[in-house]
């Protein structure tokens, strides 16, 4: 499998000063992002920890491109995404960004296999349908609709789908969230191996500390600001993730 | 105070205040249709037994060729007559001085001792002494659309005899509550006049002294009405009677009954469609809001709430939405009301229009309203207070779906996911998508129905006029003439063709079945009045036997080949046996044809005429005008282009509202059904969407889903539509089919292409407004909460 690679020099994502504001005009003023600068080096598994309303979603909708920045600048490698209008975002979403969400989202009508076919369908250069869900270790899921299977497979169904057009980088809001300890795992496990087989750069949030020792790197957040990143010398397996 | 849960009502009811008037608007439409359709139905009864009770309207109507006023004593001996009175009537020509063309109408003697039957009402001025012999009551109508008022005088020519009329009062009557001219199709008040003269005076005009012409009768309650018709007919057969009937021939009756038969129609088919798409809105909005709150539901109950509460929260929702529309539906009924009411004073002349308590019919159409409401919300609120607490804070199960037939299919054809969901969106709920597509369909079918009521009168028009009765003039000659009077005729100014017509009063019968009706004769080869066949193409007439319209066929339940038996009325007496050649399409009346010349050999005289057709030079018109109205021989004139084009005046009219009505309650029938529908698919496929916009699904991508499933339940609903059209327009036909007119069941690909493209136009309008809601959409707000 070929693998989507960009020339190590320039970071996945970096951002110089982006700030994001809610509110205003009459009703209280929210930083929700006050001035970060960042840089997140290619293939990279990056952790983002804090409390809520510190301010990681908020960065993750604007890499992702689902919301725009109040100011500053981001970019995905050399593309500035906070000069995209919506229609250039929903391009870049289309051809480089996979999503994964706490609640799985995925369309109750449609099979394993067609939820991830909605994307490869549409994507320039896409893994077939039953690789994606082979990579996930759901090759005899696939014709399950979602209501027939468990909350687990359900979320390795959404890292198919995320994984399956060969995205550049990978978004995890919360990936185990709704998850027991067993299943977790599992779908940490299918993180990990996308991110060390073909090198895709992984943003995963999370409330559980015992991920971060999964990471190349931690960022902290607090109050919409970045207060730590710590490299990992040395890091675990997911299997070896305790909840 | 409001309690919170009031409070909760009130914001939901704002909160859904488009689906809700969307809801509205529909229960209202059938609300107003139903207060109309009822209220005008009892206001019409209710002016009808009023004004004929008051005014005696008789129970049995007779004419006679002349019969002595002596036989009016036997006439009230027989058993069950209330009371008889005998009168002279005649046809004359009016000369009126402000008017090129030659009017027409209609003497009637008023008894010496004054009338005690079809009792005229006097509107202004006074009724003419009995000894005076020139003063005449006219219809109040006739007046106004002259400019006359008491003391202006006219002149008319009976029997050749010239008559200047002094005007001493106008009046109304029950026996002209609707009044057509000879031959004509529409009322026409300044051309035709009811004139009410002293008896002598009239008597002496039409050589009628000592006799009668015309019977009325009112019965006695327990009266065995059919035989005192036979006894009527055996006391008049020898004085040339033509056969007496109840009300419902006579004509200005006939016309007010088949008047409340379409209200009562109307009433009875257009509400409970609306009201039926009341209560499946109601039904598909309130589940769906059942299932949102689900959680919401539960922590009520948690909280310590009854399901009867919860249950009544969700049944008050509905009737608030049901209050608006009963509230809408009053105010747009009143104002329909007030606009037949005035549409009848044009059309009928009433005196009076009694207003029965209309507060019970407001109270009907508000309670059925109300109940279309509830039944739709039972289930949602049977289900909102069936829910388990506990079960209901918890998140519901994912819709469950399965793999079936539809895979293999859509495998094979390999569509693309995003028009599986909407496949697979269908089946999963096929009740809902049926119920969605027969609601469509229906805007579509009303639509349908209400076209072909115009290209149907379009037909009736084109064969009547164009194909059948292609002659620009018919004159009705006050009696019978000889064949010299086409000679006569020909020498009239501008007349460039004349045909004879014989039309003599026969009762033709076939075993039991009997009908009373006038042959009319003609000569062969008349390319003015045509006879068609069942194809509308000319028929030649048959040199023996006779010709009868469809509508008189099937009455009789003859066939061509069959014999019918003739027994003529009249002063003719005698019976003939005619063989039935062919039959013929009419649809305005019934008729039989003959050729004049086998006519007048089956009854042994020289043939006859009593009207003549002309083809006349339009330039001459006003010299033929003002011959017609001093020639002696003439009854009356009939202008068939006028007839034409009144005719048409008054569909265009009455087309024209009826559109308006129809297209109205079809666009919200199909707004209601369409925009609920969408806007739940919005609700249940939100978070679908969102992730598919994620995904990097583009806005119209995303839309498409969305609407993909209205635009195919509006696709599918078109040829249900057409269908259920097809059917209404067939009932429609069968419905009017009378003696006194029919209509074709004439069902063209244009009728059912506009009734697709208006309401195909109307799910768009009602889609482009959801796909803004959708436009609007927090992505990442709603991918962020649990279902």
């Amino acid at each position: 499998m070929s693998v989507k690679r960009a020339t190590q020099d320039i970071p996945a994502f970096r951002t110089r000063g982006i700030t994001k504001i809610y509110g205003g005009r009459g009703t209280a003023e929210v930083r929700a992002l006050d001035g970060v600068d960042l840089d997140l080096p290619e293939g990279e598994l990056v952790v983002l920890l804090g409390p809520s309303g510190s301010g990681k979603s908020t960065l993750l909708n604007i890499l992702g491109g689902l919301d725009h920045a109040s100011s500053g600048q981001a970019w995905f490698r050399d593309q500035d995404l906070t000069a995209m209008t919506d229609r250039q975002l929903t391009r870049y979403r289309r051809d480089n960004v996979g999503f994964v969400f706490q609640f799985y989202n995925l369309v109750a009508s449609l099979t394993a296999r067609e939820n991830v076919a909605l994307v490869t369908d549409v994507a320039p250069d896409p893994m077939r349908p039953e690789d994606a869900l082979a990579l996930v270790g759901l090759q005899d899921r696939q014709d399950h609709f979602p209501a027939q299977m468990s909350g687990g497979e359900q979320q390795r169904v959404a890292i198919a789908r995320a994984i399956a057009k060969r995205p550049g980088v990978l978004l995890c809001d919360e990936p185990t969230g709704a998850l027991d300890s067993r299943t977790g795992t599992a779908v940490l496990a299918a993180l990990e191996d996308v991110n060390t087989r073909f090198g895709t750069t992984t943003l995963v949030i999370t409330h559980n500390a015992g991920i971060r020792k999964m990471a190349h790197r931690v960022i902290r957040f607090q109050d919409g600001r970045v207060v730590e990143i710590k490299e990992n010398k040395t890091r675990i397996r997911a299997h070896e993730v305790t909840w | 105070m409001l309690h919170a849960l009031d409070r909760k009502l009130l914001r939901d009811v704002w909160r859904l205040k488009a689906q809700a008037l969307a809801i509205s608007l529909v229960l209202a439409c059938g609300v107003a249709i139903f207060l109309t359709g009822l209220g005008m139905v009892r206001a019409l009864d209710a002016t009808l037994e009023d004004y004929y009770n008051r005014q005696h309207f008789a129970h049995v109507f007779a004419s006679a060729r002349r019969a002595p006023v002596s036989l009016l004593l036997d006439v009230e001996a027989i058993d069950g007559v209330q009371a008889a009175e005998a009168r002279v009537v005649g046809s004359v020509v009016l000369d009126l001085a402000d008017r090129s063309a030659p009017a027409a109408g209609r003497i009637i003697s008023l008894p010496d001792t004054g009338p005690t039957l079809n009792v005229p009402l006097l509107v202004s001025g006074r009724f003419p002494s009995d000894t005076a012999r020139n003063e005449v009551v006219v219809t109040e109508r006739f007046a106004a659309a002259n400019g006359f008022h008491p003391g202006d005088r006219f002149a008319a020519i009976a029997d050749g005899k010239r008559l200047n009329l002094t005007i001493t009062g106008t009046v109304r009557s029950p026996e002209f509550i609707y009044t057509l001219p000879p031959g004509g199709l529409m009322p026409d008040d300044s051309g035709y006049a009811i004139i009410w003269m002293p008896h002598t005076a009239t008597a002496g005009v039409f050589g009628m002294s000592g006799a009668f012409n015309d019977l009325t009768v009112k019965l006695r309650r327990d009266a065995h009405r059919q035989a005192v018709i036979d006894e009527i007919d055996r006391l008049l057969t020898p004085w040339g009677g033509v056969g007496a009937h109840e009300r419902d021939l006579q004509m200005s009756h006939a016309f007010m009954q088949a008047e409340l038969d379409q209200l009562r129609n109307m009433s009875a088919v257009l509400p409970p469609i609306l009201f039926g798409v009341t209560a499946f809105l109601v039904n598909m909005v309130l589940g769906r809001i059942v299932t949102l709150e689900r959680s919401e539901i539960g922590l009520l109950k948690a909280l310590g709430y009854r399901d009867s509460e919860i249950a009544m929260h969700y049944l008050m929702l509905a009737t608030l939405v049901a209050a608006l529309g009963v509230c809408l539906g009053w105010a747009a009924g009143a104002w329909l009301s007030s606009g037949m009411s005035h549409l009848y004073a044009k059309f009928f002349d009433f005196p009076w229009l009694v207003q029965p308590h209309a507060i019970d019919v407001y109270a009907i159409a508000g309670l059925i309203g109300l109940a279309s409401a509830g039944i739709g919300a039972l289930r949602a609120a049977w289900a909102a207070a069936a829910l388990a607490p506990a079960v209901a804070m918890s998140p519901p199960a994912p819709p469950a779906f399965r793999r079936g037939a539809l895979d293999a299919i859509s495998d094979w054809l390999r569509l693309p996911q995003t028009a599986m969901m909407v496949l697979r969106g269908l089946l999963r709920w096929p009740l809902r998508a049926a119920f969605t597509s027969l609601g469509l369909s229906l805007g579509v079918a009303i639509l349908v129905a209400s076209n072909f009521m115009l290209d149907s009168l379009d037909a009736v028009i084109d064969t009547a006029f164009f194909k059948s009765n292609r002659q620009h003039a018919t004159l009705a000659l006050a009696n019978e003439r000889p064949l010299s009077a086409v000679d006569d005729a020909r020498h009239l100014p501008g007349v460039l063709a004349v045909e004879p017509q014989f039309d003599l009063p026969v009762t033709m019968s076939v075993g039991p079945r009997e009908k009373k009706l006038a042959i009319s004769a003609r000569t062969p080869g008349g390319d003015l009045a045509r006879t068609l066949n069942v194809d509308e193409q000319p028929i030649a007439l048959p040199e023996k036997g006779v010709l009868l319209s469809a509508t008189l066929a099937e009455h009789l339940d003859v066939q061509p080949g069959d014999q019918v038996r003739v027994t003529l009325s009249g002063l003719r007496k005698g019976e003939m046996i005619l063989p039935v050649a062919a039959v013929t399409q009419q649809y305005i009346g019934i008729g039989a044809y003959m050729r004049l010349d086998s006519l007048a050999a089956h009854l042994g005289e020289a043939p006859r005429v009593t009207s003549l057709n002309l083809w006349i030079d339009a330039n001459a018109l006003p010299d033929l005008q003002s011959a017609l109205k001093t020639m002696p021989a003439l009854a009356t004139s009939v202008m068939l282009t006028d007839v034409r084009k009144s005719f048409q005046d008054t569909i265009s009219e009455n087309v024209r509202i009826n559109t308006v009505l129809f297209l109205t309650i079809s666009v919200l029938i199909t707004i209601g059904v369409a925009y609920n529908g969408a806007r739940i698919q919005l609700s249940e496929r939100a978070r679908e969407l969102a992730s598919l916009r994620i995904l990097g699904f583009t806005r119209a991508e995303v839309s498409t889903i969305l609407l993909g499933e209205t635009a195919l339940l509006a696709v599918m609903a078109q040829p249900i539509g057409w269908l259920i059209g097809a059917w209404i327009a067939w009932a429609m036909m069968a419905g009017f089919d009378s003696d006194l007119y029919r209509i074709p069941l004439v069902l063209t690909p244009q009728n059912f292409a506009s009734a697709s493209l208006v309401t195909l136009a109307a799910v768009t309008a009602a889609a482009l407004l959801v796909r803004r809601r959708l436009d609007k959409a927090d992505l990442i707000a709603v991918l962020k909460t649990r279902e």
